[in-house]
């Protein structure tokens, strides 16, 4: 049973950390540009396949990582200096219909490209096992290659911690999000911010796309579902925070994961055998849905609210 | 944003559009055109949902991104009154636009508590819910959709072949639009625009601000399950498809398309982009990409959308 | 491919051969974008190819295939099909993927009385009570594939199974299917979400269950997902999987490469059966789309094939509906998966195989047929129809 636990608290925590590295680029556009990308997983989506493109190119997966995160970068370049740049000024409609039809782009030209079938990328063989553990006279079995996601969530973690809180860029990201108009009164080079801001973005979410690619399949459309994940994140955390990215990652990762491990056995001691069965896997579906609408009913404005 | 006001030429323009549409039925049988109603119709049914959303969005300026839940709702509505042997849509159509009206005023009720990104991502998260939980239902039929046996019957009359259908679709969008044009006129319009425009203000004229929206929003969602309880009619078919969220965001593209805020923003919308994908998906399997970028240069180059190009709005 | 297929048709009527009452109109619906687009493209190949093969003619007459994409929604294929049976007045309709966009499209067809040839869906409605003259299943009932799991397993000698299925009514049909031959213990059924990306949770919760045996039905990426991740877990030491056939084949094979191997599945065709018909098919299907071809491209190619021979059958008087339902009833043409023939319902009586996932003698990850589980299987509902 502690085995158990303990297993389901890493799952928890792997999940989380990487829903942090694509809700941390999500709501620092959001926050400090005031921008709606629903074409951020897309963005994720292209940054697998250009990892696992690399990866194949390279045979190598840790230079098809790099690789495939720069060009991705690269492509956040491209964006934010020939759309965004001119969508930051607009209206959220505009942007949500703007996004949206970046991400039919998207879809379509992956397919173009790549097929509509699904693409390999596989772990470093070193990495495709389980590790054993010994704990409390138990052996324990971990998936390796996530014990790495986790590593790199928790660098990631570290280093935007570092950048935001000590850096004095990371002071100016901190303005803009708080209070934008006062940022630009102070002479700080907006525009240039701006666009440092969503490529870093950018290669975070192609970052955590390269890193989950050898665990899920790379695929068309796998975007979409991830940046709902994203959104309610930055919702819980509240828009603009990074701390508020990360307790609202962690959250929402352990909750969805003790939720479908442990909801359907819990509601069977408590309920019929028929009626659990039917309410539990449905329950652990929407059971983040339900917890962001609860805390918004308290929390209006998310957990850590970056504008006051 | 201004407060909304009938161009001078709307009027003509309706009755005329009010004739072409009701001769068109007869004039595509005549060319033996007749596949064309089906098509005609769900446009009409679209250009009624699109306005339910217009409704909460360009007048209420409540930005939803979950409206398909209740366009969804409504479908599922007239699927289960036919299980339960009503067939008249007198009855089933009202009973649909009771039930998505109802889990409007719930989500309205938690949901207006927040502003902005905040609104727009827990009525997501809403629409969500309600998808999951229909597609988990075995009941509902799960992700196959609960089908209907055939379809119903309007103050008696079987809607059975095409042009009936046609009709009732037409006079739900004519009923609907010409409620639309009058509360947008009426008091509870102008409140509400203004709310729109300056929601602090309002509160401190003693203007009960959020009951106001809340109403709003659940006439929105009564609308939009009307038009979710003709489309069952139309396809046969009540699917959790409905509800997906990118069908939300259809529903928005509609919107912001046609022109937000403007009477015949949905209607213009939902008939630009329906006839756009007709024509696309004739030449390309990628048509999505095309689409795109048609999309793309609306946003740079025609903002307002295209209804701004005829109806006006005075400040 | 559409446009070279009707200019070689359009091609062919400017011969002056025949007039132009004389041509087979065939209305291909089937899902082309979007997630669950890779089995109707591979639908659509194998359809292509037999047409090609067959010179651009069913029965020896100039044919039209024209395609619409559904885009998976049930919604937009009653519109194309409608267009497809009253625009075009076609002669026979094939391609959908899904059951629940068969079910919403089966009834407008049906209604035209038009001959639908299903090349994938098979819903145990149209197996069973609301069986119809004017519907034919070229590949099996949705449940066969899981039933045919079920019986290895059991024959096999598992004692400890457990299934994995979203939460959703296919997959529930999935689970009955598979538990209608497998009679021994099954420690857990878990269901996940649709759509469903990680499974860590499920794989945890199924590490400390200890099953000798897995059965799981996850359509799509959601089955790619899990494999992946359940081999990297370290289960496939003490754990055997079972899936059916199209949660295993060269679609995802491609996708989740080596880790699949050792992996048991059930199907009713394989690449490497015997028969001349179907060393034609994968040769040519490999020289035309530079691809192994999957279980839905052997049961499009199937169903032009099946149209052939019918039309040939009747000398080319599709309008004789009758003559037409007992001309397709016969079976006129040589599967690639052997012989077969139609029960009642007009679904397949058929064998059901084993597979296993292993190297070729080419090196390549691919399926391997094993043995035989069913011999002559029909499906549980025919008993309910009462053909017409």
């Amino acid at each position: 049973m502690t085995q158990l636990l303990l297993e389901q608290a890493l799952n928890g925590l792997q999940f989380g950390l990487m829903l942090f590295l694509l809700a941390a680029g999500l709501t620092l556009v959001f926050g400090i540009m005031d921008c709606i990308n629903l074409a951020h997983g897309s963005l994720y989506m292209v940054g697998a396949y250009f990892v696992a493109a690399a990866t194949q190119a390279a045979d190598s997966f840790w230079i098809g990582l790099g690789v495939g995160v720069a060009g991705a970068a690269l492509l956040g370049l491209l964006l934010e200096l020939s759309l965004f740049r001119q969508l930051y000024k607009r209206d959220h409609l505009s942007q949500v219909l703007a996004t949206f039809a970046l991400i039919l782009i998207a879809n379509e030209a992956v397919r173009v490209i790549w097929g509509a079938q699904p693409v390999m990328l596989n772990p470093p063989d070193a990495l495709a096992g389980p590790v054993e553990f010994s704990l409390l006279g138990d052996t324990f079995f971990y998936p390796a290659y996530r014990l790495v996601i986790i590593a790199f969530g928790i660098g990631v973690a570290g280093l935007l911690y570092l950048l935001v809180a000590k850096t004095r860029v990371g002071m100016w990201v901190r303005a803009g999000a708080s209070n934008r108009e006062m940022t630009e009164a102070l002479g700080i080079n907006v525009q240039a911010l701006f666009t440092a801001v969503f490529v870093f973005g950018t290669a975070l979410c192609a970052l955590a796309g390269g890193l989950l690619g050898p665990l899920l399949a790379v695929q068309v459309g796998m975007g979409e579902s991830v940046l709902i994940l994203a959104f309610v994140v930055i919702i819980i955390g509240g828009i603009g925070s990074i701390r508020g990215a990360l307790v609202g990652s962690l959250i929402v990762g352990s909750v969805d994961t003790l939720g479908r491990a442990l909801l359907p056995t819990l509601l069977r001691a408590l309920l019929p055998a028929d009626a659990a069965s039917t309410l539990g896997p449905a329950l652990a579906s929407i059971l983040i849905y339900l917890l962001m609408a609860g805390i918004l009913f308290f929390k209006p404005q998310g957990l850590f609210p970056a504008r006051a | 944003m201004a407060f909304y006001r009938a161009a001078p030429y709307q009027q003509p323009v309706a009755i005329a559009l009010v004739l072409i549409l009701a001769a068109l039925p007869f004039v595509l049988t005549a060319f033996g055109q007749e596949f064309y109603i089906g098509f005609a119709t769900r446009v009409l049914i679209f250009a009624l949902a699109a306005s339910s959303l217009n409704l909460v969005l360009g007048f209420g300026g409540m930005f939803s991104l979950g409206h398909a839940a209740f366009f969804g709702i409504g479908a599922y509505a007239a699927a289960i009154c036919q299980q339960a042997g009503v067939n008249e849509a007198l009855i089933a159509f009202p009973l649909a636009m009771l039930a998505a009206g109802s889990f409007a005023l719930a989500v309205g009720a938690i949901s207006l508590r927040t502003r902005g990104v905040y609104f727009i991502m827990i009525t997501l998260a809403f629409a969500q819910m309600a998808y999951y939980l229909f597609i988990s239902a075995r009941s509902l039929g799960g992700d196959d959709g609960l089908p209907l046996a055939g379809r119903m019957t309007l103050a008696g009359v079987p809607l059975t072949d095409d042009t009936s259908l046609y009709f009732a679709a037409f006079f739900g969008l004519t009923l609907a639009m010409l409620f639309f044009g009058r509360l947008a006129d009426a008091r509870f319009g102008r409140v509400i625009q203004a709310i729109r425009e300056n929601e602090t203000r309002m509160e401190a004229l003693g203007y009960p601000v959020f009951t106001y929206r809340l109403v709003c929003f659940a006439l929105g969602g009564a609308l939009a399950g009307l038009a979710g309880a003709l489309l069952a009619n139309l396809t046969g078919l009540a699917s959790p498809n409905l509800l997906v969220w990118t069908q939300s965001g259809t529903l928005l593209v509609m919107v912001i398309i046609g022109g937000v805020g403007y009477l015949y923003g949905g209607v213009v919308g939902a008939l630009i982009l329906l006839c756009l994908e007709e024509v696309l998906v004739g030449f390309t399997s990628h048509w999505h990409i095309v689409l795109g970028l048609i999309l793309l240069g609306v946003v740079l180059f025609a903002p307002k959308g295209v209804a701004a190009l005829f109806g006006k709005r005075h400040g | 491919m559409l446009p070279r297929l009707t200019a070689l048709a359009t091609a062919l009527m400017l011969a002056g051969t025949v007039h132009a009452g004389d041509r087979i109109k065939v209305g291909f619906v089937s899902t082309l974008s979007g997630p669950g687009a890779g089995l109707g493209v591979d639908i659509r190949d194998g359809f292509n190819l037999a047409m090609k093969q067959l010179n651009g003619k069913l029965g020896g007459l100039p044919a039209e295939v024209l395609i619409a994409d559904d885009q998976q929604s049930p919604d937009i294929a009653k519109q194309a099909a409608d267009k497809f049976l009253k625009k075009d007045k076609v002669d026979f309709m094939t391609g959908i993927v899904f059951s629940n966009i068969m079910l919403a499209v089966g009834p407008t067809v049906f209604e035209n009385k038009t001959f639908y040839i299903s090349a994938n869906a098979g819903p145990s409605q149209y197996a069973g009570e609301q069986c119809n003259p004017f519907f034919f299943n070229v590949a099996w009932q949705n449940d066969n594939l899981h039933e045919a799991v079920g019986k290895i397993v059991q024959d096999k000698g598992y004692k400890n199974v457990v299934i994995v299925t979203p939460n959703y009514p296919g997959g529930k049909d999935a689970v009955s299917g598979f538990k209608r031959y497998y009679k021994g213990k099954v420690a857990e059924e878990v269901y996940t979400k649709l759509g469903q990306l990680d499974y860590a949770a499920e794989l945890a919760q199924i590490r400390s269950l200890k099953p000798d045996a897995l059965f799981f039905f996850l359509p799509g990426g959601m089955g790619i997902n899990f494999v992946k991740q359940f081999v990297s877990a370290g289960l496939s030491r003490d754990t055997q999987l079972f899936a059916p056939g199209f949660s295993a084949d060269e679609d995802v094979i491609k996708a989740v490469g080596s880790s699949m191997m050792g992996m048991f599945n059930s199907s009713h065709w394989a690449h490497d059966m015997d028969n001349a018909e179907n060393k034609r098919f994968v040769a040519d299907f490999q020289k035309e789309y530079n691809r192994l071809p999957s279980l839905y491209a052997s049961q499009g190619y199937d169903a032009a094939l099946m149209m052939d021979g019918a039309v040939r059958d009747v000398k080319g008087k599709v309008e004789d509906k009758a003559a037409l339902q007992k001309a397709l009833e016969a079976k006129r043409f040589k599967s690639v998966r052997g012989d077969f023939k139609f029960n009642t319902n007009h679904y397949p009586v058929q064998n059901y195989y084993l597979r296993a996932i292993g190297k070729d003698a080419q090196g390549r990850v691919t399926n391997k047929t094993m043995g035989t589980i069913f011999t002559n299987h029909a499906d549980a509902y025919v008993a309910q129809c009462k053909m017409k």
